[in-house]
């Protein structure tokens, strides 16, 4: 639980009036303030921080609690206890009682004053609870399909539906799971980062997937038939002779399902890389040179 | 439009404790719809979260509401360069590890 400076937060001299609290408060929170800061973890820092800093500040009772114990502010506990409990036993306990709820404020603060009070505004308000932000990690087969999954959010599991199609980067919302309103406003929304892993032989760009496929020489001169992997399944394809190097065949609707719309797919892109066979027998070379002859 | 998809002015304003004369600012400046229904002024849902944050934009942040109508347009430009990003980020993963 490290010690905040809340003046050196707010950027304010220890002798600072209400008056010069709230205008760098004010001047703090435009800069930093999550809203203006979209998806800036540490803007969202920053603004815990000087919230926490004006809440204390800007309450007479207390920055007065503040200024007496500072950073010594374990022994304010230990103060208070002992003017509680009339007769200190001298025996340790930690933590204020109502320090429970969790979110918006330093451990610190909590310790000091018990939670987030929600004071100091001057408005009672139905504040909407603070959006969570929270990354998920998939593998590229799992955003193929439609499934389930279940989160731990702050210590509630959560059942989500991860439509099939979401992108790498994509973030969805779910209304109602962030943290609890303050007055009784309604809590704020859970939104969760997908981070889709690359898939070690095929990859994605929007609803369409590309891959590459070896293809012996014979084959590509000749023709024939040859099995890839999809990530639907096993796909049969007809190569047709004389296939050159580096050529590209498209899989009408063998691609990736539309976000939302996952009767439709997008296309599968095949690039041919041909092999030149190696180790070559006495006859072969005799065939080949025959053959650059002909 | 549904009734159950809108909220009265009224009841928003007084739940937020702002003026309604707030409200209509924004509607004039076309930051907000507002519909009338027999005489009654409502504020469609989807619209609350982006009114939410117009209100603390300014009442919490003093920002007056020139000032909200330009970091909103800021914000929207921020939202989609921030989508064009991830969708470059997206197409160069398409030349990660295969060369």
């Amino acid at each position: 639980m490290a010690f905040l400076d809340y003046y050196k937060i707010l950027g304010i001299d220890k002798t600072a009036a209400l008056k010069d609290i709230k205008n760098a408060y004010r001047k703090l929170a435009r800069k930093y303030h999550p809203d203006l800061n979209p998806n800036d973890a540490n803007a969202k820092k920053n603004f815990q921080q000087i919230n926490e800093a004006n809440e204390v500040l800007s309450d007479p009772e207390k920055r007065k609690k503040y200024d007496q114990y500072g950073a010594d502010w374990q022994h304010a506990e230990e103060f208070e206890k002992a003017k509680q409990q009339q007769q200190s036993s001298g025996s340790r306990r930690t933590g204020f009682t109502g320090a429970e709820q969790e979110g918006d404020f330093s451990s610190f603060f909590e310790s000091m004053f018990g939670g987030s009070a929600g004071a100091g505004r001057g408005r009672q308000v139905k504040y909407r609870g603070e959006d969570y932000t929270t990354e998920l990690h998939l593998e590229l087969i799992d955003a193929y399909k439609t499934h389930t999954k279940t989160l731990a959010v702050n210590g509630k599991n959560i059942r989500i539906t991860i439509p099939a199609g979401i992108e790498n980067g994509q973030t969805i919302k779910i209304p109602g799971h962030g943290g609890p309103g303050i007055n009784g406003g309604p809590n704020g929304d859970l939104y969760i980062k997908f981070s889709i892993a690359n898939h070690p032989t095929i990859k994605r760009l929007g609803d369409n997937l590309y891959t590459t496929v070896d293809l012996d020489l014979y084959t590509a001169v000749l023709g024939g038939e040859i099995t890839i992997d999809t990530l639907s399944g096993k796909v049969k394809l007809t190569v047709k002779p004389e296939t050159q190097n580096g050529s590209k065949i498209k899989l009408k609707g063998k691609g990736f399902p539309v976000y939302k719309n996952e009767k439709h797919f997008g296309d599968l892109f095949v690039t041919y890389v041909i092999k030149i066979p190696t180790n070559l027998t006495d006859k072969q070379r005799e065939l080949f040179s025959e053959l650059s002859k002909s | 439009m549904q009734i159950e998809n809108l909220i009265s002015v009224d009841v928003f304003c007084t739940n937020h404790n702002i003026e309604i004369s707030f409200v209509r600012s924004l509607q004039k400046m076309g930051m907000i719809e507002i519909a009338t229904i027999k005489e009654t002024e409502f504020i469609e849902v989807n619209q609350l979260q982006q009114l939410e944050k117009i209100i603390r934009f300014h009442y919490e942040l003093d920002i007056n509401l020139e000032g909200i109508e330009t970091i909103t347009h800021l914000l929207q430009k921020v939202n989609s360069m921030q989508n064009e990003i991830s969708a470059l980020k997206n197409k160069l993963r398409l030349y990660d590890e295969n060369e």
